[in-house]
């Protein structure tokens, strides 16, 4: 991967349902994917049962998110003033490259060639291994399963669970192919065991927390009030990064802000439960500017637009920035669980990735980002899901029409045609008893062929589905013939 | 009560049965039904594939044509949670699912039907999450005489329709209803119902083509059904 490679999409990611067709043909991809959200679904819902308060939560959490974005210019700027008046150090970056060369310009005056990372969002989005890479630093990516991705120059498939696509066997054959390359080598009689794995990892990355001067992490939170940042995590490792080494610099995007450090106590028991099913997870850091003698002693944070304030215009769209990243959506998305994260083609896979991509790199710029929204059946399961209440599907139809609004004017696609004629033929009961008695007599030469075959786009129907014949007498042609009013 | 029928667009012209079947069960309760003829259709598919401008032209015809019920029922969960969730108008709080009019308005839930046949039960999308009918349709379906209700696996998870999407997403769409009608097959049930046609006609193209002989049936000509 290059660094123009990387900026929120993926360069030249084809459309979804071109993506999807290499997902779907990937069987041992589906059985894993199929596996690894169907478990945690059910973990999920037990954890969420737990509280009685849940309904609550969410409404609460929805609440502070929708506050949060009418506000959000000052709650940056008092968010600035906490973290100067704690210590550190604060930076503004309107897009990737802005952002990434902050950082290169931060590392290089450390004197520093390496970097250790926590996993986070907003640096995958903006390319910055790749950035960094092209600047001479190495950075490690710390969590586990993001190093999984990061050894096998894969790309990450789950906001949560970036390996989710390979199962136990593939990950011990990547560490013990790649581990040597980058540090210290994975053990010759590795097996796929768990324990096994995890220790050869714990080994791996131990030399470079110990060595690393320059930490670099995302942020799940940060409080206006207080400048107190968070991150939560499971291993322990990010706790490595947040804690060991000299400089900590921290890539945040803009919506993450809260209005005050109480406001966590709402986040800290949806975001656990939503994304790990757990109560609490194992690991909440939290730090506010310096503390002189005790951890980094200089701290960075970035705060990066790349096409949030852009997002936040749009009063229907914007709420798709309440995003907490727990990927509860990804999990319980029949969509998702058959094609995987890849086929997104954005570091923002899933349902919340439909609605936040196209946002991020602006509508009707791209085939790709364009096919994003119609990536669902509007089932809304993603919906129920989220901690944050974010009303995916009625996103994905506001979008869908910013798309179709888009291409209007010029010569009409076949779609648009055919709604355009099935308006006109719905403008008039007349007009659609004469089509239906249309569509019965075309219906009567399908019913030759026994519904299985019919020509030019409606193939896509009939490939593995029967067309029902339409029948000989519509509703209103019976009701008007029974002589009934 | 002035009961109108909202059959939908789909229903008239691929599914008469359904909207016969609603007839008949609710004539069989004592009601009297009408059937307003100015209705065409709602302008689901136009909005959710983004065709809004196309949907909005509609939704005035719409509420013309129903105008002056007391109830507006249709034997679709798609196109009724579309209506209730979508019209801005006078006539949208007064549509009801099939199911929730039988069991929240007329609070009937046996109909006296007869079906003497092993079913099972597919709670589609938009009744379950959009119009949040829960139990109401197992409810109507467990007071049916003679019939053998079993549990469909993993029955909330979507069957891949979704309007447009089939087309659009095809290959996806197809992977869904694969897991659904394998889901199906492991009831051993004959009958598939569910309240939505829609959903129906996806599934059953799929159990149509693989000839598995289960049929579906929408639960209006289920409830109708008698001895």
């Amino acid at each position: 991967m290059s660094r123009d490679d990387v900026n929120v999409v993926w360069l030249g990611s084809p459309t979804f349902p071109k993506a999807a067709h290499d997902a779907l043909q990937d069987t041992q991809l589906r059985r894993n994917l199929k596996h690894a959200t169907t478990t945690i679904r059910d973990k999920r819902l037990k954890a969420v049962a737990e509280l009685d308060d849940w309904e609550t939560l969410r409404e609460a959490g929805s609440q502070i998110k929708d506050r949060v974005m009418r506000h959000l210019d000052e709650y940056l700027l008092q968010l600035e003033a906490s973290v100067t008046a704690a210590g550190g150090v604060v930076h503004w970056a309107q897009d990737a490259r802005e952002a990434n060369a902050i950082v290169s310009k931060l590392v290089r005056a450390k004197g520093a060639t390496e970097v250790v990372k926590i996993k986070s969002m907003a640096t995958q989005e903006i390319g910055l291994n790749e950035a960094l890479e092209d600047d001479g630093i190495e950075a490690t990516e710390t969590d586990l399963a993001e190093l999984i991705v990061q050894l096998n120059d894969d790309r990450p498939s789950h906001i949560l669970v970036p390996a989710i696509h390979r199962n136990r066997t593939e990950i011990r054959d990547i560490f013990k192919r790649e581990m040597g390359k980058h540090g210290i080598a994975a053990p010759e009689d590795l097996t796929d065991e768990p324990r096994a794995l995890a220790e050869a990892a714990r080994v791996h990355l131990r030399e470079k927390f110990l060595r690393a001067k320059v930490a670099i992490s995302g942020a799940n939170f940060a409080c206006a009030d207080t400048g107190t940042v968070g991150v939560v995590e499971s291993e322990g490792n990010g706790r490595m990064c947040l804690t060991l080494p000299e400089t900590l610099i921290t890539v945040m995007g803009l919506e993450k802000v809260l209005p005050s450090f109480s406001d966590l106590e709402v986040f800290l028991q949806l975001l656990p439960r939503s994304s790990t099913a757990e109560r609490m997870n194992p690991y909440t850091s939290l730090w506010t500017g310096v503390t002189p003698g005790d951890g980094p002693q200089e701290f960075h944070l970035i705060l990066l637009d790349n096409g949030r304030t852009k997002t936040l215009a749009d009063v229907e769209g914007r709420s798709a920035l309440h995003c907490i990243r727990c990927s509860a959506c990804l999990n319980v998305c029949p969509v998702y669980e058959r094609t995987g994260g890849r086929s997104y083609g954005s570091v923002y896979p899933g349902p919340i990735g439909a609605v936040l991509t196209p946002q991020l790199v602006g509508v009707g710029t791209s085939e790709h980002a364009d096919s994003l929204p119609f990536a669902s059946t509007l089932c809304g399961a993603c919906y129920d899901a989220c901690p944050v209440r974010i009303d995916i599907p009625e996103m994905l139809v506001h979008l869908r029409a910013k798309v179709v609004d888009s291409h209007r004017g010029g010569v009409p696609k076949p779609e648009a045609l055919a709604m355009k004629g099935a308006q006109v033929v719905f403008g008039s009961p007349r007009r659609l008893a004469m089509a239906e008695r249309l569509g019965a007599m075309a219906g009567r030469f399908v019913g030759i062929r026994g519904g299985r075959w019919l020509p030019g786009p409606a193939r896509k129907w009939t490939g593995a589905r029967d067309v029902p014949v339409p029948a000989r007498e519509s509703f209103r042609t019976w009701w008007r013939k029974a002589g009934r009013r | 009560m002035r009961v109108a029928l909202f059959i939908t667009c789909y229903n008239d012209a691929l599914f008469p049965d359904t909207g016969k079947a609603v007839t008949a069960v609710l004539e069989r309760l004592g009601h009297t039904v009408e059937f307003p003829a100015a209705q065409t259709c709602c302008g689901q598919m136009h909005y959710n594939t983004g065709y809004r401008r196309e949907a909005d032209s509609l939704v005035g015809a719409f509420n013309d044509a129903f105008r002056g019920y007391d109830a507006i029922v249709t034997p679709s969960g798609s196109c009724g949670g579309h209506v209730r969730h979508h019209h801005k108008t006078e006539t949208a709080p007064n549509v009801y699912e099939f199911s929730e009019f039988l069991v929240d308005v007329l609070e009937v839930t046996d109909v006296g039907a007869y079906y003497p046949h092993r079913v099972t039960y597919h709670p589609t999308c938009h009744s379950l999450r959009m119009l949040r009918v829960g139990d109401k349709p197992l409810q109507l379906l467990r007071a049916v005489e003679g019939i053998d209700l079993v549990e469909l696996p993993e029955a909330e998870s979507c069957c891949g329709f979704g309007g447009t999407f089939a087309m659009k997403n095809s290959e996806t769409s197809v992977a869904m209803l694969q897991d659904k009608m394998g889901n199906v097959r492991k009831t051993g049930a004959r009958t598939l119902c569910a309240s939505d046609n829609s959903c129906l006609m996806h599934i059953g193209g799929g159990l149509g083509r693989v000839k598995s002989g289960v049929r579906t049936l929408h639960l209006a000509e289920i409830l109708a059904a008698t001895r």
